[in-house]
């Protein structure tokens, strides 16, 4: 499936490494800017299947990518959002998560695009509507909640960062080598040790997992 | 506080004591006191009766205008006579005058309230000090010498010279006790008070102050940099080593490098994002103190309890303090305190920022010890606020700090 991509990345070097990323997997770029205003122009001229912003961007070299996302999925509520940064914060995924389900939100480190097909995934599930939320932002989380969560084994804990991650069974049990079988398992064991009843989307038992987490 | 030291001394062994200075200063201290006191009384009765007289002439005014401006005279004699009691002198607590020649200089001792002060200063010591200066030296030393001398009159009177030896010792005593007294009197009504000192240490605060916020501004100028430089860098790099890594052929050679590379350019990546974000929090710029904060015990392996209420933002200045104050004290309670739990709570009141951070682990924080408390205390004094540990052996560890938001 073939994307059409706005971008918006203030550092030219990285603009055009990100470009040729996306084009070599075959997505089209419908837009390239630098900054935040122009990204919201872009984005309500184009209509994208997705955008991928960078969060410190001009106008104020602050937040701007963040703010013109939430900002657009204000106008456009089931637009696909990736949002990528230097650093990942808690206070930025939770603004991120609050947008809704309404379209896909991905908030992953601007490092993870070196691994380039993992990166390219992404993007594509984040435009398919999953929630995909860096790894550092789930392990951050486990870090803080202990109590609940020291009950888990730590093969339930590898499962359930991956299942915040936003992926499904299968790729779970692609990604530890067992079975589909042996994950339904442990997801069942992990929602029932945090008290969470089983549900059947993907990304809404990731909210669920989040939303608990991060309370 | 050096004006006790007269007090302290007479608190020494009494050898210690008697053997000393104290009481040849002190005796001269009262000495001078009961000279120049009556002196200025004699002088200031004369001229006040005068300038009553020939207030018509013109001159009166000019007499009584002396009188009220001879409290300056009199307190800088008793601000260096006072250097027998106290080796730390008084500053002048007067302003440089506002405009040129006496009429500058008249318009601004007038105007300050510094003139006044010494003036009643010079009023009560005229009137009341010096007859006391003259009543201790004379009931120490007159009494003693009178008993003593009583047999040369009546012969029979010899047991008061026993009584006149016993006396000798205490007298010391007396007039170091009463020396010290009028020592402090005098400093606490003729020092200068903080806002007379003002210009240099105004001056002195604000610089301090203007330090931090260069410190501040240079730490976010670091990090912007590293954020736009560095790190852009080489994350821009690991990109093009993946995509290499696409064109290499699959378990090669250059694979394998290339993977190895990816790699050290990986933890590269993630020192360096670290390292920017101890510089300087770019959520703390943006968002503030509770948000910094909230990221900071997110990522810190303590479970923390954080509670920071703030009705405004405080000073950019006051905002890097705390965040770096939790910072330190987190991190310390991680490392050195085997905490399992810790609680960061802040207030906004009566612009004063109160921060307590505490953990339960084993106590035994000590200031002395690392650099890190140290800084922190330097950095909240800085912000002309402080810092306040608690942190007995056993635990637990209390910090509060207060930092003024001006």
């Amino acid at each position: 499936m073939s994307l059409n991509v706005v971008l918006a990345e203030d550092s030219p070097l990285m603009r055009d490494l990100l470009v040729g990323v996306l084009t070599r997997f075959g997505h089209r770029l419908a837009a390239e800017v630098g900054d935040a205003n122009s990204l919201i122009e872009a984005v309500r001229t184009h209509r994208p299947d997705i955008v991928v912003t960078d969060i410190r961007m001009p106008p104020d070299h602050s937040d701007d990518g963040l703010r013109a996302a939430v900002a657009l999925r204000g106008e456009h509520p089931a637009l696909p959002v990736l949002v990528l940064s230097q650093y990942v914060e808690q206070s930025y995924a939770a603004r991120l998560l609050d947008l809704g389900s309404g379209g896909g939100v991905g908030y992953l480190l601007k490092d993870r695009v070196s691994a380039v097909t993992e990166f390219v995934t992404a993007v594509t599930r984040v435009a398919d509507g999953e929630t995909v939320v860096d790894p550092e932002v789930v392990r951050q989380l486990l870090h803080r909640r202990q109590d609940p969560l020291q009950r888990l084994t730590p093969r339930e804990r590898e499962v359930l960062s991956l299942m915040a991650e936003g992926r499904a069974n299968g790729a779970i049990a692609r990604h530890l080598y067992v079975t589909e079988a042996a994950v339904n398992k442990h997801v069942s064991a992990i929602l029932q040790k945090l008290d969470l009843r089983v549900d059947g989307e993907g990304h809404r038992r990731v909210l669920a997992v989040l939303a608990y987490l991060r309370a | 506080m050096q004006h006790s030291t007269a007090w302290r001394a007479v608190a020494q062994s009494p050898w210690k004591f008697l053997t000393s200075a104290w009481p040849w200063r002190s005796f001269l201290y009262l000495l001078s006191g009961a000279l120049f006191g009556a002196l200025v009384l004699t002088v200031l009765v004369a001229a006040t009766l005068a300038g009553v007289v020939f207030l018509i002439a013109g001159v009166g005014a000019l007499l009584l205008l002396g009188v009220s401006l001879s409290g300056i005279l009199v307190s800088r004699v008793e601000r260096r006579r006072l250097l027998l009691m106290d080796p730390d002198p008084i500053p002048d607590p007067h302003r440089p005058p506002a405009g040129p020649g006496p009429r500058g200089w008249l318009a601004t001792r007038l105007r300050e309230p510094a003139t006044w002060r010494e003036l009643g200063f010079t009023a009560a010591s005229s009137a009341a000090m010096w007859w006391m200066d003259a009543l201790v030296l004379g009931l120490s030393l007159g009494v003693p010498v009178l008993l003593a001398t009583s047999p040369v009159d009546d012969p029979d009177a010899w047991p008061l010279v026993v009584v006149a030896v016993l006396l000798v010792p205490a007298a010391p005593y007396t007039l170091t006790v009463w020396a010290g007294a009028r020592a402090a009197m005098t400093r606490a009504i003729l020092a200068p008070r903080d806002g007379e000192l003002g210009g240099q240490l105004t001056e002195v605060r604000a610089s301090r102050a203007r330090l931090v916020g260069s410190f501040d501004a240079e730490r976010r100028r670091i990090e912007r940099d590293l954020h736009d430089g560095a790190q852009q860098r080489l994350v821009s790099l690991n990109v093009l080593l993946g995509l290499a890594r696409l064109d290499a052929e699959p378990h090669s050679s250059v694979a394998r490098q290339l993977d190895a590379a990816q790699e050290q350019v990986t933890l590269a990546v993630e020192e360096l994002r670290e390292l920017s974000r101890g510089v300087h929090p770019k959520a703390l710029t943006d968002h503030g103190l509770p948000e910094a904060v909230g990221n900071l015990t997110a990522r810190s392996a303590l479970p923390v309890t954080v509670d920071i209420l703030l009705p405004y933002r405080p000073p950019a200045v006051v905002e890097s303090a705390a965040y770096f104050v939790v910072a330190e004290s987190l991190a310390n309670a991680t490392k050195h305190s085997a905490a399992t739990r810790a609680e960061v709570h802040a207030r906004l009141h009566a612009d004063v920022l109160t921060l307590s951070i505490t953990d339960n682990g084993v106590g035994g924080a000590d200031p002395a010890a690392g650099t890190g408390l140290t800084g922190l205390a330097d950095r909240i004094a800085a912000a002309d606020g402080r810092l306040r540990i608690s942190s007995p052996a056993g635990g637990p560890t209390l910090l509060h700090a207060e930092i003024p938001c001006r």
